[in-house]
């Protein structure tokens, strides 16, 4: 299985404020009840875009930047800490990169989000605090200019501006070297496996 | 060298070093419900894989199940389709399924106990962010996304990193009207709700080794609210009394050898940790929460927080809470009106929950302003309480008496808050919108806390109105 390596993401950005945001809040219940990821994209973040009136609320989401990158099918959203805490579901960063975002820069992801985000070759960078505050800062104050996020040399970019970044080892080098669907390596481990089953008595039945 | 259970069971389940520096684990069980599965299977379908060890994976179905609709089809097509897929999944590749025409359909985390399935020294994962509570057993429990479901069905294995390891003890005895509940909402109350990224929480102490094993999994199971992946409780003898005797125990020819060998996965004494945290079990009181986030929780007699006594970032969140939430900062929870009681889910919806609330629930009435609903997490926990006559006492009292399955934990089957009703819920999340409703409101508490709630229509201490 040959992948894409993931090794720079450009694009428009989008900042998305806050901490603690929940993966509820991302992709609400109600959209999972479905046999497939298709068309989670456009509720991204459904409850927090319309109030319960069905009415459009201000929320980033709904802006014409959000628009752009939806359009482009490639963007950038800024995000607080702890993004994506609460539930496991996948759906979350599949309903975001199926609505655009190639990519996330924030102070912080919960585990599982980061997980199945690398897992779909979407990479979730981390800025200092400091940084962090002006990076969101510049991507309000400058919606025109693209942002690059780069994974090989871990560092966000955008105009004339520059922000260290950083991402776990293993996640970076399974993007950069086209790994970030770890299937492949984990079938070729088959033989090692059964090895391992066999040492383990309750795999074996006892 | 001295160990800890985690690093025990990690090196027990390496099959080798990936090229990326991960390790691949083996995951002797793995557990499937309705929604995270079935685009798994389609991702198998599309790769022409096989499932590797179609035996060391159970499903079951909990989340879309109606729990006051038996018949099928249900009303709710989608929920229908979502079933059907299940079982075509799990017969298609040879998976047992707990249908629900078996009598043992439940909560997928309520499911794996209940069958002797999980144990202590393996390894589970589930595609769900609560399979946490297997740790109670001394296993090492995590949730997992779609594409890792399809992973384990694949290959019988996960790439992952290892954990840190946080010792958190806590030593004592808990007050009367003090819960296991109490005790996790105070650990993320301290901790904070990310505090335990990266981590991987064991649960020890005097408090611990007196807990049942029920008890046990209501604390584990939160783990992931306060951001820590997996959670567990070294194995015991309450451990292995616990799991003598299920469908899935060792047999009798084995057991002594399951039991030696459970046994010798505990944390050795003088063990590294990388961090310990020490709580004093006398100190806890019941726990309430007040905002979006599970740390945003008080002592049922303290005052919600002010927002000039918060650091920057959390006032940004509070901020949003006390908006959501209808409620004002520096003012007393207590009293606050609740329309709705839920008590169930795989935190507290187990038969020792059902017991201690239908105790103090004998002759009383709930409020007539609330609706209050009792949902045993599982078949069998319904079959034993209404055993028991527990259904009886609940129906009696005015609560509404469903069958097993996820229900108002979370929107995904027709139980649901309403506009901006305020639930007492026993469940574990409080997120904005999770109960159904974009504007409801959530209120975490113990199972007696809610029982309080139902009966008095307000957010109130459970030990004046039971005279605990
Ligand atoms: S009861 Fe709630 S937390 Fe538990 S598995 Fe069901 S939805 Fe998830």
């Amino acid at each position: 299985m040959s992948l894409a390596k993931v090794t720079q993401v450009k694009g428009l950005a989008l900042a998305v404020p806050g901490d603690d945001i929940d993966t509820d809040r991302i992709i609400p219940a109600r959209f999972l009840r479905c046999v497939t990821f298709d068309g989670l994209g456009e509720h991204a973040f459904r409850d927090e875009r319309t109030g319960p009136d069905g009415l459009e609320r201000p929320h980033p989401m709904n802006s014409a930047q959000a628009a752009r990158i939806a359009a482009a099918k490639q963007g950038v959203m800024v995000v607080g800490f702890n993004f994506g805490c609460g539930s496991s579901r996948e759906h979350a960063p599949q309903s975001l990169w199926r609505f655009g975002f190639t990519a996330f820069v924030g102070g912080s992801f919960a585990e599982i989000f980061f997980g199945n985000s690398t897992t779909l070759g979407v990479p979730c960078l981390t800025l200092s605090k400091d940084d962090l505050a002006e990076c969101d800062a510049f991507v309000r104050a400058n919606p025109e200019v693209e942002l690059t996020v780069d994974v090989q040399n871990l560092v966000v970019t955008a105009g004339a501006k520059s922000w260290k970044a950083s991402i776990a080892a293993s996640a970076r080098d399974g993007l950069v070297n086209g790994k970030w669907d770890p299937i492949a390596d984990l079938l070729e481990g088959a033989p090692a496996v059964d090895k391992t089953a066999g040492t383990l008595a309750y795999v074996v039945g006892k | 060298m001295a160990k800890t259970l985690f690093q025990k069971v990690w090196e027990a389940h390496t099959v080798r070093q990936l090229p990326n520096g991960q390790t691949q684990l083996f995951i002797g069980t793995h557990l499937i419900h309705e929604v995270t599965s079935p685009q798994a299977f389609g991702m198998l379908r599309d790769l022409g894989l096989k499932v590797k060890y179609p035996q060391r994976t159970f499903a079951t179905v909990d989340h879309i199940v109606p729990t006051n609709e038996l018949k099928e089809p249900y009303s709710d097509p989608i929920a229908q389709e979502m079933i059907e897929a299940l079982r075509k999944n799990t017969k298609d590749f040879g998976i047992r399924f707990f249908d629900t025409n078996t009598g043992t359909q439940g909560i997928v985390h309520m499911v794996g106990p209940e069958q002797g399935i999980t144990q202590p020294g393996t390894t589970i994962a589930c595609g769900d962010s609560h399979t946490a509570t297997h740790g109670a057993f001394g296993a090492i429990a995590f949730g997992i996304g779609t594409t890792q479901v399809r992973d384990v069905l694949a290959t019988q294995t996960l790439a992952l990193s290892a954990l840190k390891v946080r010792r958190i003890e806590v030593n004592g005895q808990l007050s009367p009207g003090v819960y296991a509940k109490d005790v996790i909402l105070h650990i993320i109350r301290v901790l904070g709700v990310n505090g335990g990224i990266g981590f991987a929480y064991e649960y020890a102490g005097t408090t611990f080794d007196g807990f049942s094993l029920e008890e046990r999994m209501t604390v584990c199971n939160m783990s992931i609210e306060g951001g820590a992946r997996c959670g567990y409780v070294n194995p015991d003898q309450k451990t292995f009394d616990y799991i003598q005797g299920k469908p899935y125990a060792p047999k009798a020819a084995d057991w002594d050898a399951a039991v030696a060998r459970w046994a010798s996965f505990a944390s050795d004494a003088g063990c590294h940790y990388d961090d310990v945290v020490k709580f004093n079990a006398a100190e806890i009181r019941p726990t309430v929460t007040w905002g979006i986030t599970p740390g945003q929780a008080i002592f049922i007699d303290e005052k919600m927080p002010a927002l000039e006594t918060l650091n920057a970032a959390d006032r940004a969140t509070a901020e949003d809470a006390y908006k959501h939430m209808k409620l004002a900062p520096d003012t007393a929870i207590k009293g606050t009106k609740v329309d709705v009681c839920f008590l169930g889910s795989c935190t507290n919806g187990r038969i020792s929950d059902l017991r201690e609330v239908a105790k103090y629930l004998k002759g009383r009435k709930v409020s007539p302003t609330v609706k209050a609903i009792v949902v045993p997490g599982s078949q069998l926990t319904a079959i034993q309480a209404v055993h028991e006559g527990l259904d009886k006492i609940y129906i009696e009292a005015g609560f509404e008496w469903r069958g097993a399955g996820c229900s108002m934990c979370l929107a995904m089957n027709p139980d649901k808050l309403v506009g901006d009703q305020l639930c007492a819920s026993s469940s574990n999340r409080n997120f904005k919108g999770r109960q159904g409703s974009q504007t409801g409101r959530t209120i975490l508490m113990s199972p007696l806390m809610v029982a309080a709630a139902a009966i008095t229509g307000q957010v109130t201490d459970a030990r004046e109105v039971f005279k605990v």
